[in-house]
């Protein structure tokens, strides 16, 4: 069946048997290897990406449910070689070990993010609830979203991906949003 | 983990969505929003020969006012039903209920209808779907028909669906100014219940003048706490009465045995759980 999707801003028109995971043609068919598959059974949020500006687990979408739709994944985020507040923020707080959760992470942390720009710890904790670390770093990643939030303009998210006006300052490992 | 092959069959109406099930006989699978499709079919634990997409319909979607009654398209995700005015208005139970489940990207996907037409008797907007007396709206070869919520659900994933049928939309009688509340227990973030109690209430100066009480896992299919119902009904809410009232809420339940959780204990959690939610439902 054929189907188009836009990618990270770019159209593509491909040939795609029905059964096919939206991750699995992301991944296998459009080298977009920056979205990982973390645990196959919907659990693990590892291949989140946003459909149509919501977080979606991307094992859990056919790819011709996509058929007309707009996919954002962590390597369509960063703008003329500026990395996005929330791939920043989780640079700044080491909000990541060995950094396989990390895609899903940041997606659904901009999800949040739009939908609640400024979270208490347990916002953000909930926000996350479907996003799983296997190195337990939970702390440095709530603290990564919470500094997020002080550096975007209210509301910016899946749709509106934007730094905020002036110049950012960055924080330490450790630093408070 | 990928799929069995099948044929993909994407419709623009309910029926074209009916005729494609008709066609297809007995090995085909409604797609709804995937959520629990989808993983049955990675680890091949269905391999249906013809999936039927309902999400290109758009008359199945969205909700609106009729009335005395909230009509609920089938495929409103679940991140639509939380959101939405007139369900926080007049079927309270439905959003609290709807706010536990899964996690917010399975929300942004799955679908109302699709999880009642599942009918997982550990899913959590069944028994809401029974407390609040919902009518299912379905349509099937013969045309348009409706199914009470006790009609409804027959069995451990079984309704009263037939093979070519859509579920269309659920007609919700407005619980205007009722309090409510779902209390779920679970072993960890995103699982599924062991055992959770809906309840919604009306209370007039104090005095408990209406109460529903559902309960989910507490058998093959949602429950009706009727013994609680009636012990809370004309009395003040105070939390002597709710005690009393919640040492009812197992009478009559046959839940199912499995690694998390045994009849006993079940009962239990259905007991202490009751009183919780009708508390927190008083506490507003």
């Amino acid at each position: 069946m054929r189907i188009t999707v836009t990618v990270d801003g770019t159209g593509y028109t491909d040939e795609v048997e029905p059964r096919t995971l939206l991750v699995h043609h992301l991944r296998e068919k459009l080298g977009k290897t920056g979205t990982v598959v973390g645990c196959d059974t919907s659990n693990c949020g590892a291949c989140t990406v946003h459909l149509n500006g919501q977080s979606v687990k991307s094992c859990s979408v056919l790819a011709v449910q996509a058929d007309g739709g707009e996919v954002t994944t962590v390597e369509g985020l960063a703008r003329d070689g500026q990395l996005h507040p929330v791939q920043q923020a989780f640079r700044d707080n080491h909000a990541l070990q060995c950094g396989f959760c990390t895609p899903g992470m940041i997606m659904q942390s901009i999800d949040l993010l739009a939908d609640n720009p400024n979270p208490d710890e347990e916002a953000v904790r909930e926000g996350l609830e479907g996003n799983l670390c296997r190195c337990t770093g939970y702390q440095n990643i709530v603290r990564a979203v919470r500094d997020a939030a002080g550096h975007m303009r209210p509301g910016a998210g899946p749709e509106a991906e934007q730094v905020a006006d002036g110049e950012r300052t960055t924080t330490g490992v450790g630093g408070d949003a | 983990m990928i799929p069995a092959p099948f044929d993909y069959v994407a419709p623009s109406t309910v029926d074209e969505a009916v005729r494609a099930l008709a066609d297809a006989g007995e090995d085909a699978k409604v797609l709804a929003g995937g959520q629990s499709l989808l993983p049955v079919l990675r680890m091949r634990l269905a391999a249906p020969t013809t999936v039927v997409d309902l999400g290109k319909i758009g008359e199945l979607k969205g909700v609106r006012d009729e009335g005395d009654a909230v009509v609920i398209g089938a495929m409103s995700t679940h991140y639509d039903v939380q959101r939405d005015p007139l369900v926080h208005d007049h079927a309270l139970l439905l959003a609290r209920a709807t706010d536990t489940v899964a996690d917010p990207q399975v929300r942004h996907r799955g679908t109302f209808g699709g999880s009642l037409a599942h009918a997982d008797p550990a899913g959590d907007l069944l028994a809401p779907a029974l407390a609040l007396d919902a009518e299912m709206v379905i349509q099937g070869t013969g045309g348009r028909r409706t199914a009470s919520a006790a009609e409804f659900f027959q069995d451990f994933f079984t309704t009263s669906l037939a093979p070519e049928d859509i579920l269309v939309e659920v007609r919700i009688p407005k619980h205007t100014g009722w309090s409510a509340h779902y209390e779920k227990f679970n072993r960890v973030a995103q699982a599924w219940s062991m055992v959770a109690v809906a309840a919604t209430v009306r209370a007039e100066g104090g005095t408990i003048t209406e109460a529903r009480i559902g309960l989910t896992n507490m058998a093959s299919i949602p429950v009706r706490a009727t013994a609680v119902e009636q012990a809370l009904v004309g009395r003040s809410a105070d939390a002597e009465t709710i005690r009393a009232a919640a040492e009812h809420a197992a009478e009559g339940t046959s839940p199912t045995v499995d690694g998390n959780a045994d009849v006993e204990y079940r009962q239990h959690l259905a007991r202490v759980l009751t009183g919780r939610a009708v508390e927190a439902a008083m506490a507003g």
